[in-house]
């Protein structure tokens, strides 16, 4: 790691105005991916802006038919959030299944998300739930928000407050693991709120997250695993590596999209 | 048996400081100003060294020194060595390319030691190699095993077609003849995936040198701290042994890869005089992955001769073996006589004859890991006859059966003489414990919930108490493999036993003192084992090839009976008796016909305060050393079941039970026993399912990190279901055989050949990854269709 100067803001605010002045400057959520980057010297920022003393960006509540996440809600604090479980347990499913004990202690929902990592879970399930992100500057619809490997809407000075998820009438995951990192190889978030219905996919692009349309036109006839019989989807545009070729993934595609639905 | 005697099992002594964070290791030591060592690797596979600058990383702040191969050179420090010499089928020696500490003008893997920067803190060190500017000329990469012999660039200049020997053991002809006569042949190619060691704890050295006395002390992370001293010392020329004290502390696993005499600690007690300063480095996890000496990787071509009755006539076996870039300390004994040696298997085989090509690439070097050589052979071994059996139409049990050893001793056409053994015992009971017989239910069962099941053998024997002085330096070892032993009994009747045997996690605290406790009648608590230090114990060999129980604790023993003998004829003076009526049993002497005793301790005193005996006839004192030789290998064998279930859509195989009955002669502590065989298993199980190292076609280690190198979890491991049946080894007192590698060396074979069984082809290689599986699964579902 190189030396870099620590800073430690107490609100949103004065995140947004270090990130803006700052040279080099770089947000602080859970550091679960900056961390060990920084280690393996692959990343040297200037300036770090830890958002971990801005309390009201912890809270999780609901507000009508939504539930309201802060973006510095931990894996763990999702995962056994009873608003949470009762009302989108796929979604506290979801997080009760990211790393490892201690990476869902520190690691955070906010942090998952602008990180936009191709093999993250959360994105899965922002896109699948229709999910609206917001920041110190706009509301961002999930749709908008994912970019690309590791690249997201947001500006430079732009923090994510919170997120806002509507509650689906049925919705799971389902996560092939990488045998090596246990990352999701393929995750497919499943969801369906009201007639608007869902599949997308974690892992496998190479763009990141995205929807699987066909699936999803397939399943708005009849929510049933029936609907999926003889769909595929292409290898091309999916990633390749030593654990999964692009076609092994795209089978696994469709064999985890039929598992959430029948788990949904 | 006692309590804490042998065959009980006492709870490990050990383990409450491990647990508690009280152990001590390598980097817990701490020396007065010490300073850090930062090693500059080679990003490429294969380069000339165009240019070396250190200049500018010279002068950075905090750095105290940098080094290069030519400070070394410069100083006459030699290159590391390969310590067994063989010799080719034509009787040409090994083609041992140079091998310096540090790179001079060439580099040959990726992690490849550049250059050292010595710094007083570590991302000061780091930051001066950020400095050095090195201009590669880059050059193709030789990777591929099976085709280095062939490429057109060459390693090293002294081994053609890179090339390291091409050795050959057992008789061509008389097989040649067995298979013309065979009913029926099977061939079988295989692949013995490399694998990284792993050890919980990574490789570590801190290096002192003490002016005053003109003398080095390196801690080091070592499983035989004296045969580091011996290969510094003599053949790398750090300092006389005298002036060279090696420390190996509490050690976190080894599995192999800490036998070795590698670059690091010989550059960081080196470079502790050339900067006044302690010098300590720690392996980070990515250096352990690119610069511990991996395991394994063969590519085979074998062939089984059978009569129509299914007996075995004969057996062929081409090996091509990677040893990497250079040869490690032990890494030319491994593909040979610890590999080839073995390839009777628990068969009697008439005729054997296997060739192995050792060969150069641009990957890291290849050295002896868990099993060493005795797994790649077993994988063989009992690959082929599970294949047989099935192109055969018979039972694998069966056939095996039909070809057990059943006389002792046994001469096989490999050299190895097999002593004592019951192979038809271990297999009956293991069968029993599986519920072999239950299978086809299970199987039909599983093919309802669309799971396919399989069911393998692996019928393993290994040679292991490694191994008798004289026989291995007639096959080429640099050093004999005995063990040595001091009882030092105090005036208070405490002992201490000083052994050359090394304990990185196998418990020799614990089973030692067993046997000593047992002897002497001690307590447990009275009972130290201290191992691991070159100004303390005299000499020794280290721990590996399950040596420890067979060799070492036959030192110990031999020990015992001399303290025995001694405190006898102190007890017969203190009783007033001949010593030829005196008996010890349970700590206690006492005169035969009598209840006339004396206490061990009360001995133990008086040998020490020496009032009551002419010191003309007896020295005083209580303290004994042996040396043990064994006079033949050990030969623990027995019998792995494994059933595996796979699931078609995905590829992903979980083992759906694990059954091993293994014939380790006598227990010492099963507790601990079934522990080393957990781990061997787990190891095994990991070579066949999850673990495998992969370098791209430009020589990168694409698994230098757990995100992509697959180790394998509590979740890929079922409960294990043990069992033991015991032959006594009759070659050492104790009739210990050996149990460290039994798991690693059987789980590979018996989980592909449950995979093979469950899939219906036999081409499925290691590691069976979930992407592996699929792909077979999906081929096979495509013939299934096509017919």
């Amino acid at each position: 790691m190189y030396a870099f100067t620590y800073l430690r803001p107490g609100s949103v605010r004065g995140a947004s105005k270090a990130l803006a002045t700052k040279e080099n400057a770089k947000l602080l959520a859970g550091g679960q991916t900056l961390l060990p980057t920084m280690k393996q010297r692959l990343a040297s920022p200037d300036h770090i802006v830890d958002l971990s003393q801005i309390d009201d960006l912890k809270n999780i509540e609901q507000k009508g038919r939504r539930i309201v996440i802060g973006a510095m809600a931990t894996h763990a604090s999702v995962a056994s959030s009873a608003l949470v479980r009762d009302n989108i347990p796929a979604l506290a499913a979801l997080a009760g299944g990211i790393g490892d004990p201690a990476v869902r202690h520190r690691g955070t929902i906010g942090g998952s998300v602008a990180n936009n990592d191709p093999a993250a879970d959360y994105p899965a399930a922002v896109l699948a739930l229709g999910a609206t992100i917001h920041t110190n500057k706009r509301k961002i619809a999930a749709d908008e928000f994912f970019a690309g490997l590791f690249t997201t809407a947001l500006e430079e000075d732009e923090v994510i407050t919170k997120i806002t998820f509507p509650m689906p009438s049925r919705a799971a995951y389902q996560k092939f693991r990488n045998p090596a990192s246990r990352y999701a190889l393929v995750g497919v978030f499943v969801a369906k709120r009201g007639r608007d219905i869902r599949v997308t996919v974690t892992g496998a692009g190479s763009n990141g997250v995205f929807r699987w349309s066909a699936a999803e036109a397939a399943l708005s006839k009849r929510f049933s695993v029936k609907s999926l019989e003889g769909l595929s989807i292409s290898a091309s545009g999916l990633n390749g590596d030593i654990h999964a070729s692009p076609e092994y993934r795209a089978h696994l595609i469709a064999v985890m999209t039929a598992r959430a639905v029948a788990a949904a | 048996m006692t309590k804490t005697g042998i065959g009980a099992s006492v709870k490990r002594k050990e383990d409450q400081r491990f647990i508690t964070g009280n152990g001590q290791y390598t980097d817990d030591v701490s020396r007065p100003g010490h300073v850090h060592a930062y090693f500059l690797r080679s990003p490429h596979a294969h380069a000339v060294i165009r240019r070396l600058d250190i200049a500018a990383a010279k002068g950075a702040p905090g750095v105290l020194g940098v080094f290069t191969g030519d400070d070394l050179a410069a100083d006459k420090i030699g290159g590391l060595i390969c310590g067994w010499m063989i010799h080719s089928k034509d009787g040409s020696a090994m083609k041992a390319g140079a091998h310096p500490a540090l790179a001079q003008g060439k580099v040959r893997y990726v992690g490849d030691h550049v250059a050292v920067v010595i710094a007083e803190t570590l991302a000061e060190a780091r930051d001066g190699a950020e400095k050095i500017i090195v201009d590669y000329e880059v050059l193709p990469a030789v990777i591929d095993t099976a085709g280095a012999q062939a490429a057109k660039t060459q390693l090293h200049d002294v081994a053609p077609r890179n090339t390291v020997f091409e050795w050959a053991i057992g008789d061509k002809a008389a097989t040649e003849a067995a298979f013309g006569a065979a009913h029926h042949v099977t061939k079988i190619d295989l692949v013995n995936n490399r694998l990284v060691p792993n050890a919980m704890e990574p490789r570590a050295a801190i290096g002192e040198y003490d002016p005053g006395q003109g003398a080095y002390t390196l801690w080091t992370t070592s499983q035989n701290p004296h045969v580091a001293r011996l290969v510094l010392s003599a053949f790398i020329g750090i300092a006389p042994e005298n002036k060279l004290r090696v420390i190996a502390p509490d050690v976190g696993g080894g599995f192999g890869s800490k036998i070795f005499i590698y670059a690091e600690e010989t550059v960081a007690v080196w470079a502790s005089k050339k900067v006044g300063r302690p010098v300590k480095w720690v392996s980070d996890r990515t250096e352990a992955f690119l610069s511990d000496a991996h395991g394994r990787d063969h590519v085979t071509h074998a062939e089984l001769a059978m009569d129509a009755k299914g007996k075995i006539l004969g057996l062929r076996v081409k090996t091509i073996a990677n040893l990497g870039a250079y040869l490690s300390t032990f890494s030319s004994s491994v593909p040979t006589y610890l590999y080839a040696t073995l390839l009777s298997g628990q068969y009697d085989i008439p005729a054997i004859y296997a060739e192995v090509d050792a060969v150069y690439t641009n990957t890291a070097p290849v050295d002896a890991y868990r099993g060493a050589g005795r797994p790649e052979a077993t994988f063989v071994v009992e690959r082929i006859i599970e294949t047989a059996a099935r192109q055969m139409g018979l039972d694998p049990a069966d056939l095996r059966k039909r070809n057990f050893v059943r006389k002792f001793p046994h001469q096989t056409p490999v050299i190895m003489m097999y002593d004592a053994g019951d192979y038809r015992a271990s297999l009956d009971k293991a069968m029993e414990i599986a519920d072999v017989k239950g299978f086809g239910k299970r199987k039909r069962e599983a093919a309802r919930r669309g799971r396919l099941r399989g069911l393998g053998y692996s019928t393993y024997i290994e040679a292991c108490g490694i191994a008798p002085s004289q026989a291995v330096g007639s096959l080429g070892a640099g050093v004999g493999l005995w063990e040595s032993a001091e009882v030092r009994v105090n005036p208070t009747g405490s002992v201490e036993v000083l052994t050359g045997s090394h304990a990185h996690g196998q418990g020799h605290e614990t089973t030692f003192a067993q046997l000593v406790s047992e002897r002497l009648g001690v307590p447990m608590e009275s009972i130290n084992i201290v191992h691991g230090d070159t100004d303390k114990v005299q000499f020794g060999m280290g721990t590996y090839g399950s040596r420890s129980g067979a060799v070492g604790m036959s030192a110990i023993v031999k020990a015992l009976d001399k303290v025995e003998a001694k405190a006898k004829k102190v007890a017969a003076h203190l009783l007033e008796a001949s010593e030829a009526d005196i008996d010890f049993k349970d700590g206690k002497f006492t005169v035969k016909g009598t209840d006339k005793s004396v206490a061990f301790a009360d001995v133990a005193l008086n040998a020490y305060v020496a009032h009551k005996f002419p010191t003309s006839e007896i020295e005083p004192g209580l303290k004994e050393g042996a040396f043990y030789d064994p006079t033949n290998f050990t030969f623990p064998a027995g019998c792995h079941i494994c059933e595996v279930e796979i699931d078609p859509e995905t590829g992903v195989t979980e083992i759906a039970n694990y059954t091993a009955v293994d014939d380790f002669g006598v227990l010492i502590n099963p507790m601990i026993v079934e522990g080393q065989v957990h781990g061997g298993i787990a190891q095994g199980i990991g070579q066949a399912l999850t673990e495998g190292a992969v370098y791209d076609a430009s020589g990168q280690l694409l698994t230098a990190s757990y995100m992509d190198y697959c180790m394998p979890r509590a979740d890929n491991l079922p409960s294990f279901k043990l069992g033991f049946t015991e032959t006594r080894c009759p070659s050492n007192p104790l009739g210990i055989k050996g149990c460290g590698e039994a798991g690693a060396i059987a789980a590979p074979a018996a989980v592909m050949n449950a995979m093979t069984d469950a899939l219906g082809t036999e081409a499925v290689t290691m590691p069976a990854t979930p992407q592996a599986v699929w792909k077979v699964a999906q081929s096979q579902q495509k013939l299934a269709a096509a017919e």
